[in-house]
């Protein structure tokens, strides 16, 4: 099976001397295609670091990570364009939904597709469908402000999923959600892995959803804790 | 897809209520410029109406606009006989308080001979002077009616015509009397210390005039000829350009630096303004450029929604602005001249200013960290 994501000794620290905070100390990780991958740890253990540095928007300090078999950082980032990969092959989904207030869910969709070049039709029948996929389709002319937070939620994942992009980052989805939507928001993302055969990862406290994963890692200050959780579940 | 004009759209009423007042300020800014111009054009107004090339003046004076000038009558004829003048003209010019039906009325008054240089280049309504005495031609913006009986000094005057948009620099409205009646209201109001002059004998001092203006025939040279006449010793020469020169140096150029002056500190709090709306607005999407950039907006995306909005806010507040002080420009109590060039030009200003506005905010979201979508 292919790695999607593909971490050796990659290591992350803020700041220097005497208020450097090591945020990951050397982690090796490989997440493999199609997979639904949970990650716990406690307040401050380095979860959303882990997140940014494989969604590429913090610079890792040390070691080396390869996504969709292509090496972005060894020491140095090996491509310039990190804004074409996080648009291509990364979708992130937030805990707060962080939906673009002054457009509408159709364009919050169609946004996406239009700066990978999409045409403009071509995004309205994508959004639409995503938008339908994910059972929000009757919103897609209101405002982010007029929906309720599940709604809310799934149209951020049906954003983070315009682009099929293979790997889907999400920091705590299911925080502002009660178990129901929780558990559909996550049946949801184990089906884009299966059928975009992508790699998901997923930040998160909520022990309602811990036996959606195909696999759980936890962080304890800035380390992957190998023995627990660490292996495939069912 | 326009991220610019969708976010105007979603807060439009704050918006617009920007630029209404961005309007109101470059409104005057623009009223500013036009009030300068009116200046100018008022105050050259008054040397160009005798439609002069030669002014000739008490000797070792700017007369008679800036200095004070006093030259004999007879002057004229010295003057029309000089190789190169094609006619000539007396002038008189003063101050006066006019006094109709009890309503007091400045006016600068012009004495001039009628059937020679210097009278009214135009009467827009009834008639040029036409009798020797009591007959008077003012402007329009002196608000006395044709027909209308006015007291000038201790003599009354009949209104037989009118003119259109005549001022001095001051602002108040012209008045043509003959030359004799403008004579005796001046030797009226110039008190009892010139009377008794007269009274001992000068007699001269009556019938005096504050300048003889001279029309050039074709091809003779103004310069040349102002020349010859200052060698005489007793009387001095300007040029029309010289007399336009000297009033805009003199007259008007405190009036320019202080009008510029305003002008600049306007613009200045102008720029100042549209650059802090600018930064709030981008301030207020910080989230919404963090989310864009994580979800791969390039950096062009981001400055093109600062930037457009920041020309969006200027192109309306100064369109409504300039139309604004268009539609008003008619009712200010003094001339507002609107020249397309300078419209045009505080346009110019406006649009840079909006782009050097904008960099700040551009500079501030392009450091903008992605992550801080993330929120957790
Ligand atoms: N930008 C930053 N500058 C300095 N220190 C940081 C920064 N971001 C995170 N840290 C530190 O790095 C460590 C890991 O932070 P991180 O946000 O990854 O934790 P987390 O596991 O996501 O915590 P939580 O569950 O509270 O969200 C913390 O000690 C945090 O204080
Ligand atoms: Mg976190």
């Amino acid at each position: 099976m292919e790695a999607l994501v593909e971490l050796r000794g990659l290591a992350k620290h803020y700041g220097d001397g005497a208020t450097r905070v090591d945020a990951l100390r050397g982690l090796d990780l490989d997440i493999h295609a199609g997979r639904v991958v949970g990650l716990l740890g406690p307040s401050g253990s380095g979860k959303s670091t882990l997140l940014n540095l494989i969604g590429a928007i913090v610079e890792p300090s040390a070691g080396w990570m390869r996504l969709d078999g292509e090496v972005v950082y060894d020491g140095g980032w090996r491509r310039t364009d990190l804004r074409r990969l996080r648009l291509e092959k990364i979708g992130f989904i937030f805990q707060f939904h962080n939906l673009i207030p002054f457009l509408s869910v159709s364009e919050n969709i169609e946004v996406v597709l239009d700066l990978a070049g999409r045409g403009r039709a071509d995004a309205r029948a994508r959004a639409r469908e995503l938008l339908d996929y994910l059972e929000v389709g009757e919103h897609a002319g209101r405002r982010p402000s007029q929906l309720s937070g599940g709604q809310a939620q799934r149209v951020a994942i049906a954003r983070a999923l315009a682009n099929r992009p293979r790997i889907i980052l999400a920091d705590e989805p299911t925080a502002a959600l009660d178990s129901q939507r929780a558990g559909i928001v996550m049946d949801l993302l184990r089906k884009v892995a299966a059928e975009q055969r992508a790699a998901v990862i997923v930040v998160t406290h909520d022990e309602k959803i811990f036996d959606r994963f195909d696999e759980m890692h936890v962080l304890r200050d800035g380390s992957l804790d190998g023995g627990a959780a660490g292996e495939a579940m069912p | 897809m326009n991220l610019a004009l969708r976010d105007i759209r979603h807060r439009l009423g704050r918006f617009v209520l920007t630029c209404v007042g961005l309007a109101l300020l470059l409104g005057v800014v623009l009223s500013m410029i036009g009030i300068y111009r009116g200046l100018v054009d008022d105050a050259l107004l008054l040397v160009r109406a005798p439609a002069a090339d030669l002014w000739v003046v008490e000797a070792g004076t700017l007369g008679p606009f800036a200095e004070s000038s006093r030259i004999p009558k007879d002057a004229r004829e010295t003057v029309a006989r000089l190789e190169g003048v094609a006619e000539a003209g007396v002038l008189t010019f003063q101050t006066a308080e006019a006094d109709h039906d009890g309503r007091k009325a400045r006016l600068y008054v012009v004495g001039y001979e009628p059937g020679r240089l210097g009278g009214p280049a135009a009467v827009a309504e009834g008639r040029p002077i036409a009798r020797a005495h009591y007959e008077i031609v003012v402007d329009r913006r002196a608000g006395i009616p044709l027909g209308a009986r006015l007291r000038l000094g201790s003599e009354t005057f009949t209104v037989v015509g009118r003119t259109a948009g005549q001022v001095d620099s001051g602002g108040n409205p012209l008045a043509y009397l003959t030359l004799k009646d403008a004579q005796e209201l001046q030797f009226e109001l110039d008190g009892a210390a010139a009377r008794n002059q007269a009274l001992r004998g000068d007699a001269g001092s009556v019938n005096q005039v504050n300048a003889v203006v001279a029309r050039l025939a074709p091809g003779a040279s103004p310069d040349r000829l102002a020349e010859g006449i200052r060698r005489w010793k007793h009387l001095g020469a300007l040029t029309q350009d010289g007399q336009e020169a000297l009033l805009l140096t003199s007259v008007v150029q405190k009036a320019r630096r202080q009008i510029g002056l305003f002008t600049a500190t306007l613009l200045a709090v102008s720029a100042v303004v549209i650059a802090l709306i600018v930064y709030t607005m981008t301030m207020d999407k910080m989230r919404e450029i963090a989310t864009l950039k994580l979800i791969g907006a390039p950096d062009r995306a981001i400055v093109g929604l600062i930037v457009q909005q920041a020309l969006a806010l200027g192109g309306i507040g100064f369109t409504l602005g300039a139309a604004l002080i268009a539609l008003a420009a008619d009712h200010f109590p003094r001339r507002v001249i609107i020249l397309p060039a300078d419209t045009l030009a505080l346009g110019a200003v406006v649009a840079v200013v909006c782009v050097a506005a904008s960099l700040m905010g551009v500079r501030y979201a392009l450091r903008v960290d992605p992550a801080q979508a993330l929120g957790g």
